[in-house]
């Protein structure tokens, strides 16, 4: 029917008297937008099936590519976009959930850009890294209890486990099978050198990448794939998933069609099963279950390590946070409703969920007026976007950040949010194998690398100008932080004053 | 209209001088004035303080309330609160004599008082926990009342006004001290109350400070999770509330707290002995909150002794003098050669090094 037919949004243009017709976009695009006309002796484009990836645009030797948004439009309409429009097509016609991927794109409030950093003028100097030592060390894990002596009065070491890094940036979960491969080898090969950690997200641990425990979290979440024994203790960490930012409360879905191979054999499940992971885990239907949960975990690695517990920035998101501190789990993560994902309901990502900076705030103020925050660490991620992002939630009260979106854009991601399609034509969201080898994993760590040790740098930088050389001192320092343009309840909830307060 | 200190953060630049018998000889206050006199164009008018210890040898059982009334029915109800927690055993008003430069004063009283065991009993609190309660109580919600001195046989005296003008206010010549520190405040904006002077003072705990830290919120928002109110919001008032903390309630000593506070940089600490190194490691993770970064110097006045202690970075001058059983430290050496020109030692600690001064065995005040 005539009606399905939607003009593309993004159109390919190209220059034909630059264009050399050497095919390179035609091999490159697994969307299969470009095909070369021999009568003709011309590339032809179909933008109806070009998912604005740039793949074809970076790799075209003459320039003669470039993507441009469609001027194609409707009559204007305020209140009815293209876009809400084309979705109600697309639901008349299949009767379906509509699909996403990659984080939440509306133009809802970014609090990180309303928020503004200080800097030392006279009363106190500012710091230089380059000439004095600048620490961005953190350790996550419980410092609570009281401290212990031996029998000469010597101070006892009775922290319980804790882990170490040496720039407050961890990889976030993103699953074997979700992603590829060579993108799951680029983040260990990346952590391991930078002092960090990744995360294996819920799809087990390949066998090639045990090596890298010492700086891997884990995953169990409610699907339980790929979780066992050595699993387990393979890890530096454990991190329970009750929720995503992306989609929180509901579970995972990844089609039997890409339960092959390798990924069939590290999830543990049969080849061409979907991996269906439910919206709650069904051992865990309130608080107390999940401290059963973390105690089993602790019991099962014989409390070498730290547990983790993950979920999604939701309303009530800093009283959840305090169960979870007396729940026995020794680090918080929280997952802002900016978060990407591999591919969620669209209706979800972009309508469910609460900003990670007032998730955050919320969360340290409750556990501090709580007297617990010690107790736990809190990790905080969904769509940290930049070091300056990262000292701001820091400066709020986090102790370190997850980042995924910048990793897999540091690996070569242009944001189309297509993951769910299983095409990337960067060889990261995919399983095809003559995809997936486009990315080599030398040089997406080594990408990896430069990325965190720019921000790494660029938090010194930022640290030094308000005379701090530490980031312990850094972290809850909100006295350092100022918002603009927020109105009085935003600003009580950031905990911040306003700029020129 | 100004804001008083306490509903804004004031920065403040400083000077410091402390002087300590280890013999426990007593000595007036005449020549710490006049050590911190020198220093004057280090203040600016704006503050100054004395703490004295060793003072008050007749009551040395009793904690020493010193109190700044702003008006007489804050008088009566502070009164009414002490009288209903503690037994009185003494109270008048602190001896003054009239200076030019010292104008707008409050009523000073200083009370000496012990915890009525009943109360105390019920508290289920130690002693000094009870005492420590009390004082943040009233200067949380006894609206123009504030005890800026609450320790045992040790006194505070400041106001607003150059240091050597308000030594020779209270009459500081009549008090004989072991140990005496001063300060001279510098800030750079006028709140014009006595209480935001310094030294800050919680029980036996004194801390006279020259600095800015600029890990301020997160040290603040780290010991209000443990009870402490920052009614000031000086750097002096949360430098001395995470001293009580470390020490008092968690059990570390002045060294640990002192390596804790002004913590070693990773760099350093692994260099050290293994079971040194162990020790830094656990001190600076179990206690990050409590790491202060940016410029300070420190006096810690406390019972038997005094510590003195720099920023790790040395962002501020503290220099350290010796003669025979006095230690003598300032912010500047003319401080000390003021006072004792003929010095055995005159040495500048390092960054994060603590220097301790204690009272020689079998010293008794």
């Amino acid at each position: 029917m005539a009606i399905n037919y939607f003009y593309p949004e993004y159109e390919v243009v190209r220059d034909t008297n630059k264009c050399i017709k050497c095919k390179v976009c035609a091999r490159q695009c697994a969307n299969l937008v470009h095909t070369y006309d021999e009568e003709g002796n011309v590339m032809l484009a179909d933008s109806s099936k070009c998912v604005n990836c740039h793949r074809c645009v970076t790799l075209c030797p003459t320039r003669a590519l470039k993507i441009v948004k469609t001027d194609h439009t409707f009559k204007e309409n305020a209140n009815w976009s293209k876009e809400s429009i084309y979705e109600i097509y697309r639901q008349a016609e299949t009767g379906g959930v509509l699909l996403s991927a990659m984080g939440n794109p509306k133009p809802l409030p970014v609090y990180w850009d309303k928020i503004l950093i200080n800097a030392s003028q006279v009363t106190n100097p500012s710091i230089d890294p380059l000439r004095e030592p600048m620490e961005t060390r953190v350790f996550l894990g419980s410092k609570s209890g009281p401290i212990e002596r031996d029998e000469n009065g010597k101070l006892v070491n009775n922290l319980k486990p804790q882990l170490e890094l040496e720039v407050p940036i961890l990889f976030s979960a993103m699953s074997y099978g979700s992603i590829s491969y060579n993108a799951h080898a680029s983040l260990a090969r990346a952590a391991t050198e930078l002092g960090t950690l990744y995360n294996t997200g819920e799809g087990g641990l390949h066998k090639d990448f045990y090596k890298y425990g010492p700086n891997t979290i884990v995953q169990v979440a409610s699907g339980r794939f790929g979780v066992f024994k050595d699993y387990l203790e393979a890890g530096a960490a454990v991190e329970i998933k009750m929720g995503q930012g992306a989609k929180p409360g509901i579970g995972g879905h990844l089609p039997g069609a890409k339960i092959v191979g390798d990924i069939s054999r590290t999830r543990m499940i049969p080849e061409g099963t979907d991996a269906i992971s439910p919206a709650p885990h069904h051992d865990i239907y309130s608080i107390e279950d999940l401290r059963q949960l973390v105690d089993s975990l602790k019991e099962a690695t014989e409390y070498k390590k730290p547990v983790i517990v993950k979920v999604a920035a939701v309303h009530n998101v800093a009283a959840i946070a305090s169960g979870i501190a007396r729940s026995g789990a020794d680090i918080i993560a929280i997952d802002g409703f900016r978060g990407g994902t591999g591919a969620a309901p669209t209706r979800i990502r972009d309508n469910v969920g609460i900003p990670i900076e007032l998730a955050l705030a919320a969360v340290d103020t409750r556990l501090r007026d709580e007297g617990i925050r010690e107790n736990v660490s809190l990790i905080v991620g969904g769509s940290v976007r930049s070091s300056a992002d990262v000292v701001k939630a820091i400066a709020l009260g986090a102790d370190a950040c997850y980042i995924a979106t910048s990793a897999l854009l540091a690996l070569g991601c242009h944001l189309c949010r297509t993951c769910n399609t299983g095409n990337c034509n960067w060889g990261i969201a995919t399983q095809r194998p003559e995809l997936v080898k486009r990315l080599n994993p030398d040089i997406g760590s080594q990408r990896l690398v430069n990325l965190v040790t720019a921000w790494q740098r660029e938090i010194k930088e930022m640290m030094g100008g308000m005379g701090i050389n530490s980031i312990e001192a850094l972290r809850g320092n909100r006295l350092m932080l100022r918002g603009v343009g927020l109105n009085e309840k935003e600003l009580e909830i950031l905990g911040i004053k306003h700029a020129g307060e | 209209m100004l804001e008083k200190e306490g509903k804004i953060r004031i920065p403040a630049g400083c000077a410091i001088s402390g002087i300590f018998s280890k013999s426990g000889k007593r000595i007036n206050g005449e020549s710490i004035i006049k050590s911190i006199s020198i220093m004057h164009d280090r203040s600016n008018g704006l503050g100054g303080g004395f703490a004295g210890y060793g003072i008050y040898p007749q009551y040395k059982e009793y904690y020493a309330f010193h109190v700044f009334y702003d008006t007489d029915s804050a008088k009566n109800e502070c009164e009414a609160f002490l009288d209903r927690h503690f037994d009185i055993v003494d109270m008048s008003k602190i001896p003054t004599r009239p200076h030019k430069n010292i104008t707008d004063i409050p009523l000073i009283w200083r009370y000496f008082v012990t915890p009525r065991p009943t109360k105390l009993a019920s508290s289920q609190l130690d002693e000094k926990e009870f005492v420590s309660r009390c004082v943040i109580k009233i200067n949380t919600h006894i609206d123009g009342a504030y005890v800026f001195s609450s320790g045992k046989n040790m006194g505070v005296f400041k106001a607003v006004g150059f240091p050597e003008d308000v030594g020779e206010f209270y009459r500081l010549e009549d008090y004989q001290a072991y140990c005496w520190t001063c300060h001279g405040r510098y800030p750079t904006n006028t709140p014009g109350w006595w209480g935001g002077a310094h030294p800050f003072a919680m029980l036996d705990y004194s801390i006279v400070h020259n600095g800015e830290i600029s890990s301020y919120d997160a040290n603040r928002r780290t010991v209000e999770m443990y009870g402490y109110n920052c009614t000031l919001l000086t750097d002096t008032e949360v430098i001395t509330y995470i001293f009580d903390y470390l020490v008092r309630k968690q059990g570390l000593t002045l060294t640990e707290a002192a390596n804790t506070i002004a913590a070693p940089f990773w760099s350093t600490i692994a260099k050290l002995p293994e079971e040194e190194r162990s020790r830094m490691t656990y001190l600076r993770n179990k206690y990050s909150g409590c790491l202060i970064t940016g410029p300070f110097s420190i006096l810690l006045g406390f019972e038997g002794g005094m510590m003195a202690l720099n920023d790790r970075l040395k962002l501020r001058s503290m220099v350290i003098g010796e003669k025979d059983d006095m230690a003598y430290v300032a912010s500047e050496e003319s401080a000390i050669r003021l006072i004792e020109p003929d010095l055995d030692r005159v040495w500048a600690p390092k960054g994060g090094e603590p220097v301790i001064f204690t009272l020689n065995d079998g010293v008794e005040i």
